[in-house]
Order: C-alpha cells, then sequence, then structure tokens
C-alpha cells in the first residue's frame, strides 16, 4: 500500500512591492490544491506552464499572494484514453498532444491549434487548461476545443462537475470557476465516424503570434457527405469565443459546396463583433472571419472524407 | 604622416578571404559580455519613473517618502541633472530628454530615477514617488502636427529656414531645400507626370540588447561606465558634459553590442545612472526593459510626403520634385532635411527639387535608423518612378538605367559624383536569373534602388607588436557587424602576415585617442584606413631594426611578405627576418614595436543597392508573403565578404519587417499601444526566404583598397521594392507602410469597389 503523504513544499519566498510575501506552494493531491485556493485570502494563482501567469508578473500586471503549481499532482499531467475518448489533464504541455498519435488522428484540428500557441519553446510548457482559463478571446486552442464540444472537469470545495469548455470563459481575462475551483481536465469524445475537424488563425507573421481572428470547424457526414451535425467556432472577433450556432444550421442537411461556403463566410461574419486595436481593425475581422470559417470547413470537410 | 589614402590596384592574399571571426566563439557559446553582463561589487539597481501622458506640465515632484524606503539609496529628478550646456541647444534637448525638466513631452519621458539595493525594493520606490502632473493636449501625427490648429509642443521654437522670420511659433522647426534646375519648366517637357502622396509610420530598429550599463562615480571626481554603445568616446563627451566631469576622468567601456543600427548613438539612460551613482557614492547597473526600450529610446520618424515625376515618351525624367515631413519627436531634428538629400540621389536630373520639413510631435527623441532617413524617401520616388515606368509602357529596369546617374553627374544634392555603382547595380539585376524567374498566382515582382552617403571621420589605431610576433590591434570604432575579423584582415595584408597571428580589440576611452562612433558605415571604412596606416607606420620602425641588425641603410631594406629584406645585389647573403624574428630582438634594439595612427578619413565613397523582389498576398486576408529576395550592392572592395554578405541580408530584413508589419501605433490618449515584440512585429526566421546577395566592387578612389562603407545602403530599397512588389501582386498602388494584413486588404476591396 502507498500512503500520499499530504506534503507541502515551499521553494522560496519572494519580497513583493506590497510588502507582503508571497508563498509558491506545489501540493501532491487535487483536493490540497483546492483546500489552498478555497483557504486563500489574497490574489491566489493557478501555476502549470507558467506561460501566461509568469509573464504577467514579470511585467508587473499580477503580484499574487498565493501560487498553486499543479504539476505535482497525480494524473494531471496525463492524457488518459477512455471508452469514452479522450481525457487531458490540466498540466499537459501543448507539446505533449502533438506527440499522442491516437488524440491527432482522432481530432487534429484541436491538436493544431494547441501546436500553434507561442513558440516551440512555448508549446513545451503551456497547456490548454491554461490558454482557456486565461480567458483570453484570441486564445488559440479555445475556437478548437469549442467546435470539438469538448468539456471541462471541474474539482471545488463542494466536488467535481462538468461544463462545456464555452462556458468557462466569460469575457476576456474572466472565468466562470468560483471560488478554489480548478480545472483538472479537458475532455473530448471519440470523435464520431466521418467526422473531422480543423482549426485556422489569421496572423501577420508565419508564428509566435496572437490570433487576429480565427475559426475552428467540426463536421459529421453520412455516407453521402451531406453535413450531419456542424459545430462552428470563432476567435478573437468578441469578448470571448463565439460559438455561431446560426453557422452550423446552415450547414446541415446539404453537401459542402460553394454555396454552403459563401453562406457559412456570410454568417460568420455576420456573427462578429470584433473591435478596432492594435491588431486588426472592425472590417477586416468581420471579413477574415468569414474567409477563415470557409477554409477550416473546407479542411474539416476534407478531414471527414468529404469531396 | 604622409599617408596617402589613394586607391591602388594592388593584389590582395588576405583581404577578400572568410575566416572565422574572433568574437564567433564567445558570442555562440554565451561568454560574449553584453552591456548587462558587467557587476561590480556593492553595485545598486537603477530605474526609471516614467511620464504615462503624451504632453503634461511637471507641477510637483514629490520623492520624501521614496527616499525613506528602506533599501533606497538615491533618489534622482531633473534637479540633480542641472544645465551645464552652456547655450548648447542639442546638447540640452539630450539632458532633457534624459530628465524631463518642467514638461513631460512624450508617454515615456523620463522624470525621475531611483537607485535601490535590489529591483523590487527599487520598483516599490518609482511607485512612492508622488507627481502631480497638468494634462496638456498632445499631437502625435506628423501632419497634425504641423497644422496652425495643433498643440504647440515648444512655443519657443520658430521655423527655421523660411524667407521671412515667421511671426508665430510652430511644431515645424525647419525648412529646407535641395535641388537645381527648373522644375516648373521641367514639368512643361514632359509627356507623363505621376503624382502621389505616401505615409510611413514609425518603427524602432528593434535591436535585440536592451540598454544596458554599469556607472560608477568616485568621490575623487572619477568616473567608469561600461556601456553598450556604438559610440564610447562620443557618449563620454556627452556624458561628462551632462555631470559636469572631465572627459579624460570619465573611462568608458563598451561592452559587445546586441545590435544598434543607430539606435545606440545616443545616450539616454548613462547620464541617469552616472548621476544615481554620483548621489549614492556606490555603482549603479540600470537596464532598460523591453518596454522602456520602445516608449523612449530613438525611432526613426513617421512620415508623409508629396512626389511628383514627369518623363518624356521616351522615358526621359524631365523634371522631379518633393516634399518630405519627418517627425522628430519633441526635439528638433534634421531628419527631412537627410531625407531630401537623399530622395533623387540615384538619378541623372536636370531638374530637381526636394523640400524637407521638421515636425515636432508627442513621441520619443527621434533617433538615427541604419541610413536613417533615406528608406522612406526611396519609398516614395521609387514607387513613383515604378508607377511612371508603367505608364510609358517601359521596363521599370530598363527606365532607370536610362536615368540613372553616373561619374560626373551633379548630384540632386549638391555634390558631383566620382566612380558609383548605380548604374552597375542596375545592369546586373537586368540580368539577374531572379528577373527571369516565373511567378505564380497571386505573386508580383518589384524592384527598386537606394542610396547612402557613408561617412567617415576621426579615427585612431594603434598596432602593438608581441615580442613573440602576435599582433594586437586596438581600434576605437565599436564592432557592429564583424569589423574586428575585416580589421584583423587588412592590418595582415599590410604586414604580410597570417590573420590568426592577429587579436583585435575596441580599446576603451583611456587606452585610445578619440574616435567617432560606428555609424554613417564608417566602421570598416575608417578604421581599416587607420589600420593601413598603423601597420605601415609599424613597417617603417621593423625595417628600421632590421637594418640596425644588419648594420645597414634603412632605405635598403624593404617589406614584402611579412619579412625585411636587404635590398640589392651587395646583400645577396643576407637572409630575410621575419616580423617574428625582429621582434624577438625588439627590446635589444630599440624597445617595444608599434604603429599608431590619428586621422579623419575623408572621402567614404557614396553607395548605391538594387533590390529584387516576388511577394505572395492572399486576395482574402491582404496577407504578403516574401517568396524571393535578392540583393546587388557595390562594396568598393568587400574586406570580408560573408560579412559584407550579412550585412546586405540584415538590411533587407529589417526592410521587409518595415515594409509589412512594423509600425508604432498610439492611442488617442497619446500612449503607445504596442511597446514589446509581440505587437511590434519584427520578421522571424520563418518569415523570410533566404536573402540572395551579389557584391559588386566599384573601387573608392580614396581609400587604399576601394573600400566603401557596407552597412547602412541595404536598408533603402526594401520599402520601396517591396511596395512595388506587393501593388504588382495585389492590382492597387500602395502608397501606406506598413503594408500590414488589413491595410492590403482595404485596398484591395476599394479598388474591387467592394
Amino acid at each position: 500500500m502507498v500512503i500520499v503523504r499530504r506534503q507541502f513544499i515551499t521553494v522560496g519566498e519572494t519580497v513583493m512591492t506590497k510588502g507582503e510575501t508571497m508563498r509558491y506552494i506545489r501540493p501532491l493531491s487535487i483536493e490540497d490544491a483546492v483546500g489552498l485556493l478555497a483557504g486563500s485570502s489574497g490574489t491566489a494563482a493557478i501555476l502549470a506552464g507558467g506561460s501566461d501567469l509568469l509573464v504577467r508578473m514579470k511585467g508587473g500586471f499580477v503580484e499574487p499572494d498565493l501560487i498553486v503549481d499543479i504539476k505535482a499532482i497525480e494524473g494531471l499531467s496525463e492524457i488518459r484514453q477512455t471508452p469514452d475518448g479522450f481525457s487531458i489533464g490540466a498540466a499537459v504541455p501543448c507539446a505533449v498532444l502533438g506527440e499522442n498519435a491516437a488524440l491527432k488522428k482522432a481530432w487534429p484540428g484541436v491538436v493544431e491549434a494547441a501546436k500553434l500557441i507561442g513558440s516551440k519553446q512555448v508549446q513545451g510548457r503551456c497547456t490548454i487548461t491554461g490558454n482557456l482559463c486565461n480567458a483570453s478571446p484570441a486564445a488559440d486552442s479555445v475556437p478548437a476545443l469549442v467546435a470539438a464540444g469538448a468539456k471541462a472537469v471541474i474539482a471545488g470545495p463542494s466536488g467535481k462537475r462538468t461544463i462545456p469548455v464555452e462556458a468557462v470563459p466569460i469575457g476576456p481575462g474572466k472565468t466562470s470557476l468560483a471560488k478554489g475551483e480548478i480545472i483538472e481536465a479537458i475532455l473530448l469524445d471519440n470523435q464520431a465516424p466521418r467526422s473531422g475537424d480543423a482549426y485556422l488563425r489569421f496572423i501577420p507573421r508565419t508564428e509566435m503570434d496572437i490570433a487576429v481572428v480565427s475559426a475552428g470547424v467540426n463536421l459529421t457526414l453520412d455516407e453521402h457527405g451531406v453535413i450531419t451535425a456542424a459545430r462552428v467556432a470563432l476567435g478573437a472577433v468578441a469578448v470571448t469565443v463565439l460559438l455561431v450556432e446560426e453557422a452550423a444550421e446552415a450547414l446541415i442537411g446539404r453537401k459542402l459546396d460553394e454555396a454552403a461556403l459563401e453562406r457559412l463566410a456570410k454568417i460568420c461574419s455576420g456573427a462578429c463583433r470584433p473591435i478596432d486595436d492594435k491588431r486588426g481593425t472592425i472590417e477586416f475581422r468581420r471579413k477574415v472571419a468569414g474567409v477563415l470559417a470557409t477554409r477550416a470547413a473546407t479542411t474539416a470537410n476534407a478531414r471527414a472524407g468529404g469531396k | 604622416m604622409n599617408f596617402d589614402p589613394r586607391f591602388s590596384g594592388r593584389k590582395f592574399s588576405s583581404v577578400g578571404t572568410r575566416p572565422l571571426r574572433p568574437d564567433g566563439i564567445d558570442k555562440v557559446t554565451g561568454r560574449a559580455r553584453y552591456g548587462a553582463d558587467f557587476n561590480m561589487a556593492g553595485q545598486l539597481v537603477g530605474r526609471v519613473l516614467r511620464s504615462p501622458h503624451a504632453h503634461a506640465k511637471i507641477l510637483k515632484i514629490d520623492t520624501s517618502k521614496a527616499e525613506k524606503l528602506a533599501g533606497v539609496k538615491a533618489v534622482i529628478t531633473a534637479a540633480d541633472l542641472p544645465d551645464l550646456t552652456d547655450g548648447d541647444a542639442g546638447m540640452y534637448d539630450v539632458l532633457d530628454n534624459c530628465m524631463a525638466r518642467g514638461k513631460a513631452l512624450y508617454d515615456g519621458h523620463a522624470v525621475a530615477a531611483v537607485a535601490a539595493v535590489d529591483a523590487s525594493t527599487a520598483r516599490q520606490a518609482l511607485k512612492l514617488i508622488e507627481i502631480e502632473y497638468e494634462i496638456l493636449p498632445h499631437v502625435t501625427d506628423v501632419d497634425e502636427a504641423m497644422k496652425h490648429t495643433a498643440p504647440l509642443i515648444n512655443d519657443a521654437i520658430f521655423t527655421e529656414g523660411l524667407e521671412e522670420k515667421p511671426a508665430k511659433p510652430s511644431n515645424v522647426t525647419k525648412r529646407s531645400q535641395f535641388g537645381h534646375g527648373d522644375v516648373h519648366q521641367g514639368f512643361g517637357h514632359a509627356d507623363v507626370i505621376v503624382e502621389r502622396s505616401f505615409k510611413t509610420e514609425q518603427t524602432h530598429q528593434g535591436y535585440i540588447e536592451p540598454h544596458a550599463c554599469v556607472a560608477n562615480v568616485n568621490l575623487d571626481g572619477t568616473a567608469d561606465l561600461w556601456v553598450c554603445t556604438q559610440g564610447h568616446f562620443v557618449y563620454r563627451q556627452h556624458c561628462a558634459q551632462l555631470l559636469g566631469l572631465e572627459a579624460s576622468k570619465l573611462r568608458v567601456t563598451s561592452s559587445e553590442i546586441g545590435g544598434g543600427f543607430g539606435g545606440k548613438t545616443h545616450v539616454w539612460a548613462e547620464p541617469v545612472a552616472l548621476a544615481l551613482s554620483r548621489k549614492a557614492g556606490r555603482p549603479v547597473k540600470l537596464v532598460m526593459t523591453r518596454d522602456e526600450v520602445f516608449r523612449a529610446s530613438g525611432p526613426t520618424s513617421a512620415t508623409s510626403i508629396d512626389v511628383k515625376i514627369g518623363a518624356r515618351k521616351d522615358g526621359t525624367i524631365t523634371a522631379a520634385e518633393a516634399t518630405l515631413r519627418y517627425s522628430s519627436g519633441p526635439y528638433a531634428g534634421t531628419w527631412a532635411e537627410i531625407g531630401a538629400m537623399t530622395a533623387f540621389a540615384c538619378y541623372k536630373l536636370d531638374n530637381v527639387k526636394t523640400v524637407g520639413f521638421e515636425v515636432l510631435v508627442n513621441r520619443p527623441k527621434t533617433a538615427a535608423y541604419r541610413a536613417p532617413s533615406a528608406p522612406m524617401a526611396a519609398f516614395a520616388v521609387e514607387s513613383a518612378v515604378d508607377e511612371l515606368a508603367k505608364e510609358l509602357g517601359i521596363d521599370p529596369v530598363e527606365f532607370r538605367i536610362k536615368n540613372a546617374a553616373q561619374e560626373g553627374t551633379r548630384s540632386s544634392y549638391g555634390p558631383v559624383y566620382g566612380p558609383i555603382g548605380i548604374g552597375p547595380t542596375l545592369e546586373a539585376a537586368k540580368h539577374h536569373p531572379h528577373m527571369k524567374a516565373p511567378l505564380g498566382k497571386n505573386q508580383g515582382r518589384g524592384m527598386a534602388c537606394g542610396f547612402w552617403f557613408n561617412f567617415g571621420g576621426q579615427t585612431c589605431v594603434d598596432l602593438n607588436i608581441g615580442m613573440d610576433g602576435s599582433v594586437s590591434l586596438a581600434v576605437g570604432t565599436v564592432d557592429v557587424g564583424g569589423s574586428r575579423a575585416s580589421l584583423s584582415l587588412v592590418a595582415a595584408e599590410e604586414l604580410g602576415i597570417d590573420y590568426a597571428q592577429l587579436k583585435a580589440v575596441v580599446a576603451d576611452t583611456s587606452s585610445l585617442g578619440y574616435n567617432d562612433m560606428t555609424d554613417g558605415s564608417r566602421g570598416t571604412f575608417s578604421s581599416s584606413m587607420a589600420t593601413i596606416s598603423a601597420a605601415r607606420n609599424a613597417i617603417k620602425i621593423l625595417r628600421d631594426r632590421a637594418a640596425q641588425t644588419w648594420d645597414i641603410p634603412v632605405d635598403d631594406v624593404v617589406w614584402e611578405n611579412g619579412h625585411a629584406i636587404a635590398k640589392g645585389e651587395k646583400y645577396g647573403n643576407l637572409a630575410a627576418l621575419s616580423l617574428k624574428e625582429i621582434a624577438a630582438k625588439s627590446g635589444t634594439t630599440g624597445g617595444p614595436i608599434a604603429g599608431h595612427s590619428e586621422l579623419v578619413a575623408d572621402g567614404a565613397g557614396v553607395s548605391f543597392a538594387t533590390h529584387i523582389c516576388d511577394i505572395e498576398v492572399d486576395p482574402e486576408t491582404g496577407a504578403a508573403r516574401v517568396i524571393r529576395y535578392t540583393v546587388i550592392q557595390d562594396a568598393g572592395k568587400a574586406v570580408h565578404p560573408t560579412y559584407v554578405e550579412g550585412q546586405y541580408q540584415g538590411g533587407a530584413a529589417q526592410g521587409i519587417g518595415w515594409a509589412l508589419n512594423e509600425e508604432y501605433i498610439y492611442g488617442k490618449d497619446g500612449r503607445l499601444q504596442n511597446a514589446g515584440f509581440l505587437d511590434y512585429r519584427i520578421p522571424v526566421c520563418s518569415d523570410l526566404p533566404m536573402i540572395d546577395t551579389q557584391i559588386l566592387e566599384i573601387p573608392n578612389p580614396n581609400h587604399p583598397y576601394g573600400v566603401r562603407g557596407v552597412g547602412e545602403t541595404s536598408i533603402v530599397p526594401p520599402l520601396a521594392a517591396i511596395a512595388n512588389a506587393v501593388s504588382n501582386a495585389a492590382g492597387v498602388r500602395m502608397t501606406h507602410i506598413p503594408m500590414s494584413p488589413p491595410r492590403v486588404l482595404a485596398a484591395i476591396e476599394a479598388e474591387r469597389g467592394g
């Protein structure tokens, strides 16, 4: 019998500018992590890859009183394949997603999205759960996860619950998670037969950038190539990633022909509620959202076996 | 010294080869010491408090709380940097830029600084400094700033260069004009005239290494400064003047440099670090963050340019005219003037006129950026030249060849050209395989020419021969692009010894005479001239020592292939003496052997380049991708061809970033929105193709080896070459740089009438 000792490791104490001490704790169980977060009085932050948190701390944008490092928690650094699909632990780096052949085969769009975040070095640290909880409307993996119908398993002071990923971010930098709650894993169902997903983003560079607009599409076809199920998600065109249900409805029941693509582009452009900012204009985002949705849909359709 | 700098067509054995650079291994293994890598015992951390406002009166600064914080050793404001500039307006601006005096003139302008025992204490201290501002209306756009209704940035400035002294102050500090002939008459002879307006946004040099220094002021009035700079002698002069130190008692050592491109020719943080050290009585390290580098160092100008060019049907340009408006930040500059000088320098023109306006805006002080001011002028002119060729139905290369300046042409900015490379680079472009390569769907090809003056200036070199025959070369021009390797090759060539026998270092300001900074593409041009001179002086001594050894007249001793040779039949039995043999005996033949040189390197030959590029534009997103890029440039003589090619590629890479994505974006509040490399988009490796280079060698008659500066010209043509290619690919003339995807898409949609 293995006795898991309740063990807290405190590594270093840094004097913060508020004159208080920052605590860094690396718990070994999810219950301990939840307990620490629920019991904290100041600003608490969860550390997995740290590709958002450490940058924000260095820039002086956030000064946490408590950092809970979840990487030592058992199971959180694993991708588990279940009869229903995949469970991706909250501390699994995005690069590891790309090394999982079964996941890549089932959900190529999700893996593509995860492998676009930051740079190679960043992908070795960053996680899709962190990407989701950072709650940026431009997060790369989120539209792909929303299109894939992914769910988040949340552990909290009052037990566990599972919600669709699109219910996690509620605005830039804000999530629906309550105090003490922590996402333990992201669930992806087994992909239905004759299905395919795809994700595309627009950046002015080739890499090391943040999406100006993005689109994730997941399609299921019947034997004749007619679309029977569809999910279309857009990123960086509203305060949160948008699930465009009208676009899905317009696709279901028809083949992905020229007319369907044109309709898809129009609906997606219309669904955008973008802003003008340093990364792009309203007009640009509207137009390119439609373009990317049609391009992603074309790839998803081909992956599903459509012609 | 009777040094003859004229070109002599000698044969080379070392010059033109490609040995490894002496600083290479340290750089790739992380051993090289950059600005932030120097440390001293007891050193404090310096940090600067900056204005969050674009334009504001500083009503009150209260530093008392910060001073009381444990661990804080000094807090300074402008009061700690009294005005010692003695009526020198340029230096007063430098002082005001280092620490705001009464008014903050841009978002990021330094207003106070602290030195503390560690970074978090220093950060905390900054938060305890209380400043009361009165926010003033601001202006950041160059055209807006010229309007009569614009907020005045400095009400003591009246436009210079007008026929009558203006009655009212203005944000336009100066008007300048260049040209000859009669453009009005010239346009009268034109069959076709193209007239266009262009804009370019402000860009930063984007050097990877932020500004960093360690300052140590001693109680006896001496001081040391270790700093990342392009010119430690110039930094010494400026810092000494601003702090009231004697120049020779301030020793400045330059670190390795992680890029400068003109941005490390000015002092920003160094006088502040020295003032903090003086007040604290301890060494102070000051390293700017990336955010500070963007907000408060020296980007290049934003511009607005009108161009009008007319030509006859046969392709002869009859007249050319341009009005150039360049932002200079909140202080007077001469950036439009330089733009106006370079604009039409590639062409042989009977009637030409350029007018420049220097414009104040609430942005950081404009600094030099690689061939400063020329890329924007070339963008406007070369775009119009391309359009004119198209309207005339003449091939753009042929059109330029027909109108290219030649030896004897009176340049548009005044001087008459000697032998120059514009014609040869165009001929090389015409025959380059790139010109005939097929283009794919949505792809377009563009080409453009560029000019840069190149500079020479004050230079000093010491060459010391060790008793073991090894040679050390101490130079005073900071090595920004491989000049230690090039100068070692030059010394090896003159002395007739192996490159490996030499070691070149950049000496500190107390070890060598004054040197101008490494700017104007002068590093290798001027220091190689001084190195040749120093080597020849050393050879005189080597011959003299050989003559002594042999007891024969020195006039009978010649220097060949690293050996002293007794000339003439009567000395037939004397074996030649190598440098090593002579050096070994130097202790008994008269002491150390060295060659020195102090000179003003005149006659830097002007430089020209022609670039060709292929661009693919995604018509649905406006994204432009560089498919192929070729640089053809005159080097005079490529001392180390690999590093010449590196300069060609580097300039093209920076130009590509500038052309497609880089820009300072200001909000309505006058604050910089993208002070970081995430949203200030320099190209990453995968954005660029391998950039092809072709070196032409048209010797500079004013350098013994024919060397011309090569560092800057390569950034002049890219904006125009890429704009011409994007315009050809997208089917619409692009007139606003950068050609970011939203701008290109908007232009395509407007052309479609969509």
